[in-house]
């Protein structure tokens, strides 16, 4: 049914604003009713407004596009469809709870917010330095893992929005062994709030290793089934080569970091430049394109799946030599009681623990306690603590006035930031580009929208 | 211990409805010797005058009283009495240590005189305490002159400070030098009653969304802006919700008669 609108009303403009021409609603109705209509007019400009419910968006993502024709003149971004408010809810729950709300920010690649507030917390309350060595490898074996899982969801949607839908299948059943592994370890696939301030929720369980040497020969096996479907496929090279350029001045002014960057030949990662978690200590290389555009950002990501798995044999190598060490900050002032063991039912509280504080020390009992319903306390102060995220710089900016809550949490999401480039990616290009242009600033509108 | 009805309940715990009893010991050490009044934030205007980095401010947030987050009723616990000031890091004097004096020493060389004024140093980081007037002219200059050029803005946000009076807002800017690989915090404080603060967007275009974020948020003015809307709430939305004042909107949950009140309703034990 046709819905033209008077003519002189912008259901969309303030009111009172000027109309400028005809306005239609391309809603529900024949698309051939408004084609005629069109065909009157003369031009061909009209404001597409794609998303926020769209397949190739990456979530709710709206781009309110100018088009002339299939070119896109202008291109504005709409986001806030996600927002849930998760930093405000973290000012009223202690800090231990606060991994469980920012894990959900960017849930594809949740271990990177855990593992920077953790950072952040630790270094206001100054126990950076007494975080144990095996809670710091586990951290960033299970950051390497993520990083390509990450990657993978983003080639494979990436592929499945421009028409490659095996590398779509192929990428979810590949990050899928990775979520086993995480399932293993942390108990849960996404949403994983397992690393706490001071350390990690639980040691490794008995089978991981076994289980992460599985994982990484899988990914031996079937990483490279990407590179032969689409490094030198013609219609994928078409379709990316040359599409959202960005220079390294455009990325340097916009503040654009992670492969965006990295795909103009700057090699600028943070585990290099300014290592965290011990990442001076393990080999690896940074991987660079120079070709600024979604080709390069492809090739960029297939390398850094790569590199990540080079780093998880590393920490597999240490960790198989650390059993038995200490996951935890042996303050226990700090350390909240999450020791695990594995019931009949799953999952069950450790009976050691149990038996410690119920019938052994009264102490025990008291700081369990104490630290289960005030949570402890983190001198006042700031602290920003930025880690490489799969999508360029993730920095947790904490507040602390000395209490038992964060007085301020903020994240710096690469994928907001990143998104600012939009426009300048997409405009003067077709319509097609726009996707493949989105596609490979790979955003996640759960980190966009906090 | 307060007695119950001296105030509107979100007040009981703010500093300036309680003057200093006498005589009364007090568990921070570090702040005994001085008067534990809250004091303005750095965009006090006599500190402005002084030069780089002097004049700097304490910041005591508030004081708080008693222990366990009781304030109303009698005093069952035995710890009413106990206060403790609860102050962010205070200024730092030279020297900063490594590289923070570098910088200090090249900013001093070229931004205007009296823009800035405080260096904090804690936990291994910078923090420069900026005077918003002249928040533009430093960030170009951090922008331009080659021995810092700090060309990447990774991240603004607010803070909101109810407490601090004349400088409620803060808005904080993490700078970062990719050419020398080294990061510095700028921080800028305005009043509620005017919250208005240079917008950065002309020397870094990436402060774009996190401005509109701020805005969105804390209701800081980013004068020069050239879009500053909201980004993340509907844009016709009331207020600015992660100032402190504006409430969480939860909901009592029941659960078999019990009563589970909404989590910025629960004690806090700070």
């Amino acid at each position: 049914m046709s819905t033209v609108q008077d003519q002189h009303v912008d259901p969309f403009g303030a009111a009172g604003e000027p109309v400028e021409g005809r306005v239609y609603t391309a809603s529900g109705q024949d698309w051939t009713d408004i084609a005629d209509r069109q065909a009157e007019r003369g031009d061909e400009r009209i404001v597409v407004n794609m998303g926020p419910q769209h397949p190739s968006t990456h979530g709710v993502l709206r781009l309110v596009l100018e088009m002339e024709g299939e070119s896109v003149l202008e291109a504005r971004c709409g986001i806030g469809y996600l927002h849930t408010g998760i930093e405000k809810n973290m000012e009223v729950r202690n800090w231990t709870q606060g991994v469980t709300f920012c894990t959900r920010m960017d849930y594809l690649a949740s271990l990177f917010q855990e593992v920077a507030y953790c950072l952040s917390v630790e270094r206001l309350l100054g126990i950076e330095d007494q975080v144990p060595e095996k809670a710091t490898v586990m951290r960033v074996l299970l950051m390497e893992l993520n990083r390509i899982s990450s990657h993978l969801v983003c080639i494979a949607t990436g592929g499945m929005e421009i028409g490659a839908l095996t590398v779509m299948t192929i990428g979810f059943r590949d990050r899928e062994m990775i979520l086993d592994a995480f399932e293993l370890i942390t108990g849960l696939r996404m949403n994983h709030a397992f690393i706490r301030p001071g350390g990690v929720a639980n040691d490794l369980p008995d089978n991981a290793i076994a289980k992460l040497r599985d994982t990484v020969a899988w990914l031996k096996k079937h990483l490279p089934e990407y590179a032969a479907f689409c490094n030198e496929n013609p219609i994928f090279k078409g379709r990316l080569e040359g599409v959202g350029h960005l220079d390294l001045t455009g990325c340097m002014a916009l503040g654009i970091t992670g492969p965006v960057l990295r795909s103009t030949g700057f090699d600028w990662d943070l585990r290099k430049k300014q290592p965290y978690c011990g990442y001076e200590t393990y080999d690896f290389e940074v991987a660079t394109w120079d070709t600024a555009d979604a080709y390069g950002r492809f090739r960029v990501r297939q390398e850094e799946m790569w590199q990540s798995l080079r780093i998880v044999e590393q920490c597999i190598d240490r960790l198989e030599g650390m059993v038995g060490e200490p996951v935890m900050v042996a303050d226990t002032k700090i350390a909240w009681p999450a020791q695990m063991s594995i019931g009949p039912d799953g999952m069950g509280n450790s009976h050691e623990h149990i038996k410690h504080i119920m019938g052994e020390s009264m102490e025990a009992l008291i700081h369990h306690f104490k630290l289960v319903t005030e949570g402890f306390r983190v001198p006042p102060g700031q602290a920003y603590v930025p880690v490489e995220h799969p999508r360029g710089e993730l920095g947790a900016h904490l507040v602390s006035d000395g209490g038992t809550r964060p007085y301020r949490a903020h994240f710096r999401d690469p994928s907001f930031s990143n998104l600012q480039a939009m426009p300048i990616m997409c405009e003067g290009a077709m319509i097609s580009d726009v996707v493949v242009a989105v596609a490979s600033l790979d955003p996640v509108m759960g980190g966009v929208d906090r | 211990m307060t007695p119950a009805g001296t105030g509107p309940e979100k007040d009981v715990r703010r500093a300036e409805e309680h003057a200093p009893v006498e005589g009364v010991e007090r568990e921070d050490t570090t702040a005994s010797d001085t008067d534990l009044e809250p004091a303005g934030g750095s965009a006090d205007v006599t500190a402005a005058e002084a030069g780089f980095g002097e004049g700097g401010r304490r910041r005591v947030l508030e004081v708080r009283r008693g222990m366990f987050g009781a304030a109303s009723g009698a005093d069952t616990s035995g710890y009413g009495r106990l206060q403790r000031a609860v102050e962010m890091p205070q200024p730092t004097s030279r020297p900063y240590g490594g590289w923070f004096d570098t910088v200090a020493d090249e900013m001093a060389a070229v931004v205007p005189s009296g823009s800035v004024t405080g260096v904090v140093v804690h936990r291994g980081e910078v923090t420069f305490e900026v005077a918003r007037e002249h928040l533009l002219a430093v960030a170009r200059v951090l922008r331009d002159t080659p021995t810092l050029r700090f060309e990447h803005c990774a991240s603004v946000s607010g803070v909101h400070f109810p407490t601090l009076e004349g400088a409620e807002l803060h808005v904080v800017y993490h700078l970062q030098s990719m050419t020398h690989n080294r990061r510095i915090r700028l921080e800028v404080s305005c009043p509620e009653s005017d919250p208005h603060v240079p917008s950065v967007v002309a020397v870094y275009p990436a402060a774009d969304w996190h401005e509109r974020e701020t805005w969105d948020m804390f209701g800081v003015v980013f004068d020069g802006h050239p879009a500053l809307t909201r980004v993340l709430m509907p844009d016709d939305w009331p207020g600015h919700p992660q100032r402190k004042d504006y409430p969480l909107g939860g909901i009592d949950i029941e659960y078999k008669g019990a009563v589970v009140a909404p989590p910025e309703t629960r004690r806090s034990y700070s």
